[in-house]
């Protein structure tokens, strides 16, 4: 029966000694300098931002209107004097410390929801509800009704914030929280954890992607927020922050100035994201394999 | 003669899919003794891996019940540790040291400085020494399969309970690791709940063989294997419990067609 199963005549069988890899040449080699530079991240990012730079100066020469369009040099210059008199700093810090209590609150808030919302199906069902609800609806739509109940100042702004941050981080956690694999619950629970332990130590580790994308998105959704809030009520009690700084600018038509307001928001954005969120990133995901 | 370590006794399994209610396992009764290599095996939909997950304290039975050591089993605990066929079961974000330490620290079984010894000892007894500090995701399958094992073993559980572990690794690893498993046990002798599909599997690693048919799962035979294993895979005694089993399966017909298969 094999017989007739035979297409090709039969050919020779053979057993070979193993030939010596060494003669193949390089089978790992250290990639040279040039090679490690055109690769390196931060190198691609710093050149993307020069060729930025180099357009916007070569346009706002052309242009010459240092109304409409300051030149990057202009910028540059102002933004330096601003930084030196510490008006910018100061600026800038009333801002972020204004943010640190919104984002602080926000995550808690967020926290405290997803808790509540693994632990029951009821609680999912509340969360995304409002979830569904409240993360469409702009924070600065709601700066308004916080001036009524709030008065002008630092609790208007944290209000908007902790609202521009908590439906983000909370979404974003509850998703992750769900798709942790089934395998990697059952081994948590097979160690007898429970509550609060389990989410912990298994479910938030676990859903950390999920959960650093929320909270990048939530930062950048606060930041936004902020700048937006101060430009609309400007100064909260005796020190603006830097929507405010901007604000005042252009009041006076210094558009240099509020370029250099600009600048600080884009900066702070630039420090926060490749920085802080991309050392988060490398210490943990990237580490974990989780994320490439 | 020992009393039994796990005592199943007339247990059905039901669980509901979003549109049925599907009956896994039938009034099944066994027991599994001290040092035992005991294989659950069966065709796919036997509910043989409901029947693990129900030892694990995952599902209640709807009848009968599941005592180890004369103590029913209500919940998941570390007392029956599970190894499961998904690489996923080990924490990405914790290297294999860590993972294998885990156990050991959240159940407080062992103190704090003996519990890394023994972390240290049982990875060196798996052979992964030199990958103590390495993430899994940087780990081939068996070897993942290997840290779950140790992960499982570190703690000293009453029963090892093992949801085809094997099943997700190539013939050759699969081969290696069935090897490792019994060369194990030979130095430990710990209790194992084996579940597998495949037959020759379950008469090298088993030294006893519960065979479940399907729909639902209920018990055809529990048969004794022990004394088997890849060596014996060519002998006549080998064979002969493969042919048995074979034929407490998939009954008569099936099993005149295999050996008219084999004789051509």
């Amino acid at each position: 029966m094999t017989e007739n199963l035979r297409q090709n005549p039969i050919r020779a069988e053979r057993e070979v000694d193993l030939v010596d890899a060494g003669v193949i040449g390089d089978v790992e080699r250290p990639l040279t300098v040039v090679e490690r530079v055109v690769n390196n991240d931060a190198v691609q990012r710093l050149t993307i931002l020069v060729a930025i730079i180099v357009i916007w100066e070569l346009y706002a020469r052309w242009l010459d209107n240092a109304l409409l369009f300051p030149t990057f040099t202009e910028t540059l210059k102002t933004f330096s004097k601003d930084v030196a008199n510490g008006v910018l700093v100061d600026r800038t810090l009333t801002s972020l410390r204004t943010l640190a209590i919104g984002y602080t609150f926000g995550l808690a808030l967020a926290a405290l929801l997803t808790t509540f919302a693994v632990a029951s199906g009821i609680g999912t069902r509340i969360l995304s509800t409002l979830t569904a609800m409240f993360n469409p609806l702009p924070a600065i739509a709601l700066l308004p009704l916080a001036l009524i109940w709030f008065g002008l100042g630092t609790p208007s702004l944290v209000f908007v914030i902790i609202h521009s941050v908590l439906w983000a981080v909370a979404l974003n956690t509850l998703i992750g929280f769900r798709s942790v694999p089934e395998t990697l619950r059952m081994s948590g629970r097979n160690l007898g954890l429970k509550g609060a332990r389990y989410v912990g130590l298994i479910l938030i580790p676990a859903a950390f992607p999920s959960i650093l994308a929320g909270l990048k998105i939530g930062w950048a959704f606060a930041w936004r927020t902020l700048v937006a809030a101060e430009l609309v009520f400007g100064v909260s009690s005796r020190s603006g922050g830097i929507g405010w700084y901007i604000f005042e600018a252009r009041n006076d038509l210094d558009t240099a100035t509020v370029f250099s307001g600009l600048l600080a928001v884009i900066l702070i954005g630039l420090i926060v994201e490749s920085v802080i969120f991309r050392a988060l990133e490398a210490r943990t995901v990237n580490l974990w394999g989780m994320q490439r | 003669m020992t009393s039994a370590l796990l005592d199943v006794s007339g247990v059905t399994l039901q669980y509901k899919t979003p549109r049925h209610l599907v009956t896994a396992t039938y009034r099944v009764d066994f027991s599994v003794h001290q040092g035992d290599r005991y294989v659950i095996l069966g065709p796919s939909g036997c509910g043989k891996s409901t029947l693990l997950k129900a030892v694990g304290g995952f599902m209640p039975p709807v009848e009968g019940s599941i005592r180890i050591r004369g103590r029913a089993i209500d919940a998941p605990g570390p007392d029956r540790m599970m190894v499961f066929q998904e690489f996923e079961q080990l924490m990405p974000w914790k290297t294999v040291y860590q993972n294998v330490l885990f156990p050991m620290k959240v159940t407080k079984k062992f103190a704090t400085a003996e519990a890394a010894g023994r972390a240290d000892a049982v990875i060196e007894k798996v052979g992964l020494a030199k990958f103590r500090d390495v993430y899994p995701h940087m780990l081939s399958g068996g070897m993942k399969m290997r840290v779950a094992i140790a992960r499982a073993m570190a703690l000293e559980p009453d029963i090892l309970l093992m949801d085809e572990p094997f099943a997700a690794l190539d013939a050759l690893t699969r081969r290696t690791m069935q090897r490792e498993l019994l060369a194990l046990w030979d130095q430990l002798r710990f209790t194992v709940l084996f579940v597998t599909h495949s037959i020759e599997e379950a008469i090298i690693i088993g030294s006893r063989i519960l065979v479940l048919s399907p729909h639902p799962g209920r018990v055809r035979a529990e048969l004794n294997a022990d004394g088997l294993d890849h060596n014996s895979i060519g002998n006549p005694e080998f064979g002969a419990l493969s042919k048995r089993i074979n034929y407490l399966l998939f009954g008569d017909e099936q099993s005149q067609r295999t050996s008219e298969g084999a004789q051509a």
